[in-house]
């Protein structure tokens, strides 16, 4: 017997002619994320993708783990392929649900037969095979509307698929079909979840971080290596660049009035990241602000930020309260533990005592003439460092 | 990166060539189980037993008062669970101080839980204890007395030998722990000098490998063990001894050498150290005139912990920051001992070995001069 994923593709079926390339990208994406236990074979029926292990020692439980955290898959299941021959077929579903079966105590035949030669029709197949487990485990009852387990029995054109449980999928979109974005990334709850967030969406990720030593540590940088990392287990690979921030920072403490020490260095961060960003052919910037949240994310303050920008900024938990982002840090990303490790990172560097909460665009761009910042931002840009995570 | 200073050996220490030796035949040849009753196991109980003389040596003991353990905290642990646990029928109060180790100090927060009355004396402003409120602190419910005797942030010197005057004033059933782990191999620590039925001492801070400790309790004194299983170290703390890092403690523990030499020698580079502060200037000693040299806790007033430490590092250079971290999370001892705010965003730890030299604490002081100038204050 043979097992396999079927993998059904969510809001694929929905985008007519593309369907062809969002179903090879998701398969690309799966390929990948698989790649490291082994090989698998592809294909697609229907509207349903099926994933043959090549090796019988390839780790299934893992599989299943990672399919569920790739974006595009409303459902999957892991099913025993079977030859279409109906008495193989009933052994094969005693055989192989045969621990889920011993456990329930009520039970349905499901039948889908795409493959309109088999012999018998869905409800036929339902019965027999009702009638056949019912013999097979007399402690069974039929319950047609609650049971405790659903068989599932799938005639398709090359072979039948029996599975019980099916696995609700990450949804979304596949990552990288809709384009590349950049994420500004420093270390704290949310930028992670934007993230993972625009990567749901079908945006394949590239992020910036920013970097100020002596006043953050190789820690902070340590830890955003660590957060993409989980955050590659649903995004797949993300080329982190790390900025050297340090003459930025020190020239806007020495040179700016404090009141605004923030808003200006999230303009210079977002122009850096923008040069990235070109360089990288990303369409946008992520970042995880939300409204309100500190006094740097006010609304005034966001469209100073926002005055620099070119290209588009995206800011998925914009009206997010703290909790909502933090249980999907929890519960989806699992970033939250490491995001609350306690070192000083970029944003939290000469924090202003008073910050202004309401600045006005005249007064940003005024408060950042004391220093020539143009061939800070370029040289920090170029500068760059690059380390491929995941 | 090249290390040009080392001086976060309250942390650790670097492990020395006679431990590194040790380790390395445990590992090679000497692998056998203690338990064991053929030639190799034979071989490595030798090993186990000549490495518990060496510790008890140290400690001026007998061999069969050292349990083995996996360091510092499980010691602790054992220490203070094992004893109250053992003793709770007797009394209820239990004696300590609220400058000790986390691994005393959240053990008692537990005991608290379980009923026990916690007791915690407050340091002075140099994070010294007075030998009078042990004293008054005692009383005849007190069945643990528990106290570091160099406290690992700033350096003081607890007066423990109070607490044996304590305990016998009040007729208290109490046993009494000392946490030693800062000061040996540094000080003589003699549990018969210092009136302790329990002390605890580890061996990465004595230049040895990490995972292995001791705890030494008298004869004759009984306490109740947290692990079960196993007839190892009298079911004291029963699992096969970790014996590679056994072998290194015992080892670095013969290597200590003269004590009272290294501590003069530390005590005139601890001198020209602060000599050398007082004249850059904005430098607050927070440590007492009188504290064990070794450890000198000081505030770079107007330069955060964090910044001056990656400096520092960037520099080749490691100390601690002695509270654990930024972002709100203060020193529970520097609070204790009411340092105003400055002081408190401010502190560095700087912790000397007996291989401390003059010129990388030269290079230290110069590498603190340059970054008071470079690091923006906040």
């Amino acid at each position: 017997m043979k097992e396999v994923i079927l993998i059904k593709n969510g809001e694929l079926a929905l985008k007519g002619l593309n369907r062809r390339t969002f179903e090879d990208m998701l398969i690309k994406n799966m390929k990948n994320r698989l790649r490291s236990l082994g090989d698998f074979t592809f294909e697609v029926q229907q509207s349903t993708i099926i994933a043959q292990p090549d090796s019988e020692d390839i780790d299934l439980d893992q599989a299943v783990e990672r399919v569920g955290r790739v974006f595009g898959i409303a459902a999957f299941s892991r099913a025993a392929a079977c030859e279409k021959d109906f008495q193989k077929i009933l052994s094969c579903a005693a055989e192989y649900l045969e621990e889920d079966l011993e456990g329930a105590s009520t039970f349905k035949v499901e039948a889908k037969r795409s493959d309109k030669k088999f012999p018998l029709t869905s409800p036929e197949i339902c019965r027999e095979a009702g009638g056949y487990l019912l013999n097979k485990f007399p402690h069974l009852t039929v319950d047609v509307h609650n049971p405790d387990i659903t068989v599932n029995i799938e005639i398709r054109d090359t072979a039948a698929f029996i599975h019980g449980r099916q696995i609700k999928g990450a949804g979304g979109m596949p990552t990288g079909s809709s384009g590349k974005a950049c994420l500004l990334i420093s270390g704290g709850i949310d930028s992670p979840v934007a993230g993972y967030m625009m990567a749901k969406r079908g945006l394949s990720l590239t992020a910036v971080h920013f970097a100020s030593p002596p006043y953050t540590s190789e820690k902070a940088e340590q830890k955003v290596h660590r957060l993409l990392e989980r955050v590659t287990r649903f995004s797949g690979r993300i080329g982190l660049w790390v900025v050297h921030f340090t003459e930025i920072q020190e020239n806007i403490k020495d040179n700016c009035p404090e009141e605004m020490f923030t808003v200006i260095m999230r303009r210079m961060m977002m122009r850096v990241a923008q040069l990235i960003a070109q360089r990288e052919n990303a369409g946008a910037l992520i970042t995880g602000e939300s409204v309100g949240q500190v006094a740097s994310q006010t609304m005034p303050a966001i469209a100073c930020t926002d005055a620099v920008c070119e290209i588009p900024v995206f800011r998925p938990l914009i009206g997010m309260d703290k909790d909502e982002v933090i249980d999907i840090a929890r519960n989806k990303t699992d970033t939250f533990d490491l995001s609350v490790l306690p070192y000083e990172d970029c944003c939290t560097v000469f924090t202003p005592r008073h910050p202004r909460t309401r600045p006005t665009l005249d007064y940003a761009e005024k408060a950042e003439t004391g220093f020539d910042w143009r061939p800070m931002v370029e040289e920090a840009a170029r500068t760059a460092r690059l380390v491929v995570i995941g | 990166m090249t290390l040009r200073g080392y001086f976060d050996n309250s942390a650790t220490t670097r492990p020395c060539e006679e431990a590194v030796n040790a380790v390395n035949i445990a590992l090679r040849e000497c692998w056998g189980n203690p338990s064991s009753l053929h030639f190799k196991g034979t071989e490595s109980e030798r090993l186990l037993e000549d490495s518990r003389r060496s510790v008890a040596s140290l400690l001026s003991c007998e061999s069969e008062e050292i349990y083995f353990t996996s360091g510092g905290t499980e010691g602790n642990n054992l220490a203070v669970f094992g004893a109250a646990h053992k003793l709770r029928r007797n009394g209820n109060r239990i004696v300590s101080t609220s400058i000790e180790h986390p691994s005393v100090d959240e053990a008692l927060t537990q005991l608290g839980r379980e009923g026990f009355e916690i007791i915690r004396i407050k340091p002075d402003s140099f994070g010294r204890i007075a030998e009078e409120d042990i004293i008054s602190a005692v009383n005849s419910d007190t069945i643990l007395v528990t106290m570091m005797l160099v406290n690992n942030e700033v350096g003081s010197i607890i007066p423990v030998r109070a607490a044996k005057r304590a305990v016998t004033r009040a007729k208290a059933p109490a046993l009494i722990h000392c946490d030693a782990v800062q000061a040996f191999g540094k000080i003589p620590v003699k549990p018969s000098q210092l009136g302790a039925d329990i002390v605890t001492v580890s061996s990465h801070k004595i230049h040895g490998p990490k995972g292995v400790g001791a705890i030494y309790i008298k004869n004759g004194v009984k306490i109740l063990p947290r692990a079960f299983g196993g007839e190892q170290e009298s079911h004291i703390r029963p699992g096969t001894q970790a014996m590679p890092a056994v072998a290194g403690f015992g080892a670095a523990a013969e290597a200590i050498g003269d004590m009272k030499e290294s501590l003069e020698r530390v005590t005139l580079i601890r001198d020209h150290m602060l000599k050398r502060f007082e004249e850059i200037g904005g430098i607050r000693i927070n440590s007492a005139p009188d504290a064990l040299p070794y450890i000198t806790n000081i505030s770079v007033i107007g330069i955060k912990s964090e910044p001056m430490l990656n400096y520092l590092s960037s520099e080749g250079i490691c100390v601690s920051s002695g509270s654990a971290c930024s972002k709100g999370k203060r020193s529970r001892v520097l609070t204790e001992m009411g340092l105003d705010k400055e002081a408190m965003e401010s502190p560095l730890r700087i912790s000397f070995s007996r291989f401390t030299t003059k010129e990388e604490t030269d290079r230290l002081v110069d590498a603190v001069a340059s970054g008071k100038s470079g690091i923006r204050s906040k």
